[in-house]
This record gives structure tokens, C-alpha cells and sequence, in this order.
């Protein structure tokens, strides 16, 4: 929404900025006709081959230097974060780590974070924070881990307080969600002022695996639930999940890790450049806007009937009334 | 002499509609007596789950409870159909709960402080979380912002409501915004969970608050108990995820029984003063 408001209003300027929609998917229209089906989609999200959070980070940026740990209990692998220089400017990235092969992902938990992935995460938007360096989440991810040491530790306190300190965070965030968008796992790295998803990327509520599950008592209804949830790309623009679409590679970015890290870092620079221009106080209004945004309810006009008039012998008998009498 | 029928003899001593069997000692409760107790069990203080408007009543001073944003009700913005179409599901629990949905918001009065009272229902459809809670909550939240006064949210919830897909997720981040607004104002938020407080609910506000009490019992966790013990392939030790292991982890901080619920937020509200009022200490 930020990106709409500050990008139109550049656009009608005509200072001389590229298009904010310069190469991105902003209407669904704009894909192409023969759509993957939602749970083609999300096989394509989940795809081992798919370029993952470091595969991105060496290829968009320079220089990256990883920051481990969170200060209090260990370093979680499910997210990598740290310093780097994209295009000769320091950023703070940070994203859930997937990987590989199956050697990979067992040391990685399959991308999904403890609470310590999470604290790690919050540590490193403060320090961005402090030195005035914007933030840059790559979301990844089947969902936060659900065992029980994660829920000792406090799962639930640990994603909480990253959407909390990410709503009010002091400097520009822009998320790009690579490829499973899992949850309140994804949401924890998933408040920012613009956010971008890659084309085959999907974002949701529960797995499809989970919904059907609970809803129709059965795991194998997964592909229904894939189409019902509205996960994929083009319901992502449709909700305004994502602000944008970056267009991939025309066999998925599993095919050329090359060219998605392109995409993605030329659909980062103009979004970087235009919110590093926007004060701050603005910046946090519009990113409460985004998201305060969010729902779809009626509300009938004049929320509270008005009181009729009261009759006189009301106006006599009202101890009574009062009381709950008559 | 009578003779008895040895089957039908239960049923016919403890009718369900005055009776009701505590889970947890098996002790049979007369159904008034426990409405008195707040739904508590007499002998071994078995917390049943409670009503919004039965909540209400028990925190909020008489009469001081004054509902906002009451119309506010849930649109299908994903036509959505599972076994049933959703606007179904919808009419179903409004219908079995008296509620438009699963959260009653208000200003209010808790031992004669001014609070904005949001309390959940965990009778309609699980107390989830979809737009309108989303909503109404962050209302709520903005409106104690405004008045500046303390913000008291009772939480009972599976969680985000599946049917509004990633717009209920959103509901997460809608919330919390609210809330981290309300914690740089410095205006005290009190959050308590009761049974259940899970998923994208304790994943937001719910463990946000200033203070953060529990109910004892009360089923408290981030993944339902069954994914968890998939997950690791094994049972889940006793107590798992229930308030006193919250307690014991650090994640709340006090079990607080029902019945002096209320004048333990009363001591916190009264703890805490809001810049601008007086204040104890000129510090």
C-alpha cells in the first residue's frame, strides 16, 4: 500500500524514479493464462530445488557477513541473518533457511524456527534500528516448529513480539516471500512496508495438509483445501497480501537460481530507494494502514439504534424498570 | 417397597439439564450451585469454560458494561465451503451462541476503574479469530488508546479461522499493530488466557500483555497438543501446555483462580498509572 501511495505519487511527479511496478506483477491479469492450479503451486513453492534464503542473499547481495545466535539460548539454523551490501548500501537480512537435500534440512529443521530463530531475528531488526539500516525478510518456510521444546520455550511469546517489534521498527522492511509462506511462522518475518512474493510463492493461514485435516477429517483433501484457502500468487494480489508479484523464471526459480536472485534484486533497489526517502513517522502510519487494512465484515450504518423517545408513564415507572422489574 | 431399575438409575437422579459431572473428580455439580460458583467444580476447583456475557458479569461492575461495535458482522471473503459453506457455519454458531461472533467488546468498569473490556467466546466456532474479532479487538485497542485507559482482553481461542484464510492471519499482525501502539503510549494492557488459549491467538495480542494471567488448567499453547505429539512421535507428559507449565516456563505470571480474577486486576489496574493521571511515586 505504502509502495501505491509514495509510487503513484512519484509517478504523477515524473521525478525521474523507475515505475514502482517497473517488472513486478501488481494484477493478476498480468500472469500468464495457463496458471499452475493452487496445489501445483504449492508443490512448486515446496520444491527442494527452489533457490532458498542463502542461495538469494549471495546473489542479490554483496558482501554478506552472517550474524549467529540470540544472545540468550543458542543459534537457531531454520533462520540465517546478518549485514550486507546491496548495490554498495548496507542492509539488515534476515529469512528462514531451508534446505537443500535431506542432510541439509535436518540441520536446517526443514525451515522451521524455534523461538531462538525468532529472538535471533529481533535482535538483528534492533540493531538495524540502531544503525539506520533497512531490513530485508525472505520468508520461507512450512511454519514455525511445533515441538515441545519449542513450546517451552515460548513459541507463541517468540512470534508475538517479532510482529509486534516489526510493526513499530524505525526503518524501512521489505519482505519478499520466496516460496512457503507458512503461518504465523512466516508472519513472524512477514510485517513490513511493502511485500513482494515470487510468483510461485504461496502464503497461508495453516498448511492445506493442516486445513484438510480438521475441516474435512482428512489429510488426502489437501488439494481442495489448497483452492479454498486462497494461497497462490494471484488471491495474494486479490487480498493484498502481497503488493506485488516478482515474475519467474518461465520453468519456476527452481530452474535458474540465477535469474529469480535478478528479479528479486531488481524489484528491491527502486523499493528500497523510494522507502528510504519517507520519513519515519510516515513510514510507521502507512505500515499500521497496511495492516490495520486487513478484514472483510459488514457493518450495518448507525452501529446503535437509536433510543426512542421515552413515554411519560416510562419516565414515572423508571426505578422500577431500572431494577429489571415489569 | 420400591424396586429400582439398575440401568436407568443415573439418568434418572442427575437429569443433564440440573446436573453436571465435574471431568476432572467425577463429583456430580447441581447446575445452579455451579452458575453461582462461576462454572468452578465446589470440590476440586475443576474450571469449566465461561461464557462471554458470564465473563462479563463476573469482571466488569454491575451494570457498567457497555457493549461497542456490537453490528459488526462477518462477510465470506473467500466463499468459502468446506462440508459447509461458511456463511452456514456462521448462521449455525450466532444461533447456538446469541452471538454476532466470537468476541463482545466495551467500555467498562473493573472495581471502579474505567477499562475497555474485550472478552471471547470460545462457543462460537471456537472463539477463532477471523476479521470481525480482528476488528472489533483492534478497535478495542485503539479506543483505549484514544480515552487512554487499560485495555483487558479475556482470550479463548483455537486460533486464526481457517475459513478466512491468510486474511485471518493478517488479523495477527492487524492486532498486535494495535497493541505495540498501546505499549509506546505506555497504557497498561492486561491479557488473560483461559481454556483454550492456542495458536495465532497466543501467536498475537494474548501474549502480549503487561501482565499476563492464565486460569488454572486452562489449555495454553502455540500448536494443538496432537500436532506436537505427531511431530515427535511419542505422548505428551501430564500438564503439557496447560497454564502451570506456562507458569513454570516463564510465559505468564501468575495462575490466578476464577474466582479472584477480578480483584487481581483491579490490584494491577490500580498499580498502574497512566502518565497525566496521578501518580504514586514523583519519579
Amino acid at each position: 500500500m505504502l509502495d501505491r501511495i509514495v509510487g503513484s505519487r512519484r509517478a504523477t511527479e515524473g521525478n525521474g524514479h523507475l515505475a514502482v511496478e517497473a517488472g513486478l506483477i501488481t494484477d493478476a491479469t498480468q500472469l500468464a493464462a495457463g496458471r499452475p492450479t493452487p496445489w501445483q503451486t504449492v508443490q512448486t513453492a515446496r520444491n527442494i530445488a527452489r533457490p532458498h534464503a542463502l542461495d538469494i542473499i549471495g546473489r542479490v547481495f554483496e558482501h554478506f557477513q552472517e550474524l549467529h545466535g540470540d544472545r540468550a539460548f543458542r543459534d537457531d539454523p531454520a533462520i540465517v541473518g546478518g549485514i550486507a551490501e546491496l548495490e554498495g548500501r548496507p542492509v539488515i537480512v534476515v529469512g528462514q533457511q531451508k534446505g537443500s537435500s535431506t542432510e541439509e534440512n535436518i540441520v536446517r529443521n526443514f525451515g522451521m524456527p524455534y523461538p531462538e530463530g525468532y529472538r535471533k531475528a529481533m535482535r538483528l531488526y534492533r540493531l538495524a534500528q540502531k544503525f539506520h539500516l533497512p531490513v530485508v525478510t525472505l520468508v520461507d518456510t512450512p511454519g514455525a516448529y511445533p515441538g515441545p521444546e519449542a513450546e517451552e520455550r515460548g513459541q507463541a511469546e517468540a512470534i508475538a513480539s517479532s510482529i509486534q517489534l516489526m510493526t513499530r521498527l524505525a526503518v524501512p522492511i521489505v519482505v519478499v516471500v520466496l516460496g512457503e509462506g507458512g503461518s504465523g511462522g512466516a508472519l513472524a518475518l512477514g510485517v513490513g512496508d511493502v511485500v513482494l512474493a515470487l510468483e510461485n510463492a504461496t502464503y497461508s493461514v495453516i498448511s492445506p495438509e493442516g486445513c484438510a485435516a480438521i475441516l474435512w477429517r482428512s489429510a488426502s483433501e489437501a488439494e481442495r483445501a489448497a483452492v479454498a484457502m486462497k494461497l497462490a500468487g494471484p488471491d495474494l494480489l486479490e487480498t493484498g497480501v502481497a503488493d506485488a508479484l516478482i515474475r519467474e523464471p518461465a520453468g519456476g526459480a527452481h530452474t535458474d537460481h540465477e535469474a529469480t536472485a535478478a528479479a528479486i534484486k531488481s524489484a528491491l533497489i527502486p523499493q528500497l530507494d523510494r522507502l528510504s526517502r519517507v520519513p519515519v513517522a510516515d513510514l510507521l502510519s502507512l505500515r499500521y494502514e497496511r495492516f490495520r487494512s486487513f478484514g472483510m465484515f459488514v457493518e450495518p450504518d448507525g452501529s446503535t439504534a437509536p433510543m426512542p423517545a421515552q413515554p411519560w408513564w416510562r419516565r414515572i415507572l423508571k426505578n422500577p424498570l431500572e431494577k429489571g422489574g415489569l | 417397597m420400591r424396586l429400582r431399575n439398575p440401568f436407568g438409575r443415573k439418568t434418572k437422579e442427575f437429569p443433564s439439564h440440573l446436573w453436571t459431572q465435574c471431568p476432572s473428580c467425577g463429583e456430580m455439580l447441581f447446575n445452579k450451585q455451579l452458575e453461582r460458583n462461576h462454572r468452578v467444580c465446589q470440590k476440586c476447583g475443576h474450571h469449566f469454560k465461561l461464557g462471554a456475557l458470564e465473563r462479563i458479569e463476573l469482571l466488569a461492575d454491575p451494570k457498567s458494561f457497555s457493549e461497542t461495535d456490537a453490528a459488526i458482522v462477518s462477510s465470506d471473503p473467500l466463499g468459502f465451503v468446506d462440508s459447509k459453506p461458511y456463511p452456514e457455519r456462521i448462521a449455525a454458531a450466532q444461533a447456538k451462541s446469541g452471538h454476532k461472533d466470537a468476541v463482545l467488546t466495551g467500555d467498562a468498569q473493573i472495581s471502579g476503574v474505567p477499562v475497555v473490556l474485550a472478552v471471547m467466546d470460545f462457543e462460537f466456532m471456537g472463539g477463532s479469530m477471523g476479521s470481525v474479532v480482528g476488528e472489533k479487538l483492534t478497535r478495542a485497542a485503539e479506543r483505549a488508546y484514544a480515552d487512554r485507559k487499560p485495555l483487558v482482553i479475556v482470550s479463548a481461542s483455537g486460533g486464526a479461522r481457517m475459513q478466512e484464510g491468510t486474511i485471518a492471519l493478517m488479523q495477527l499482525a492487524k492486532t498486535v499493530a494495535a497493541i505495540a501502539r498501546l505499549d509506546e503510549a505506555a497504557i497498561p494492557f492486561i491479557s488473560v488466557l483461559t481454556d483454550p488459549t492456542t495458536g495465532g491467538v497466543l501467536a498475537s495480542f494474548a501474549s502480549l500483555g503487561d501482565i499476563v494471567l492464565a486460569e488454572p488448567g486452562a489449555l495454553i499453547g502455540f500448536s494443538g497438543a496432537r500436532v506436537t505429539s505427531e511431530t515427535i512421535g511419542e505422548k505428551l507428559p501430564k500438564g503439557f501446555q496447560r497454564s502451570e507449565f506456562l507458569l513454570e516456563h516463564g510465559f505468564v505470571d501468575q495462575v490466578v483462580p476464577r474466582t479472584q480474577l477480578k480483584e487481581r486486576i483491579a490490584f494491577f489496574l490500580n498499580s498502574f498509572r497512566i502518565a497525566g493521571q496521578d501518580l504514586r511515586w514523583s519519579l
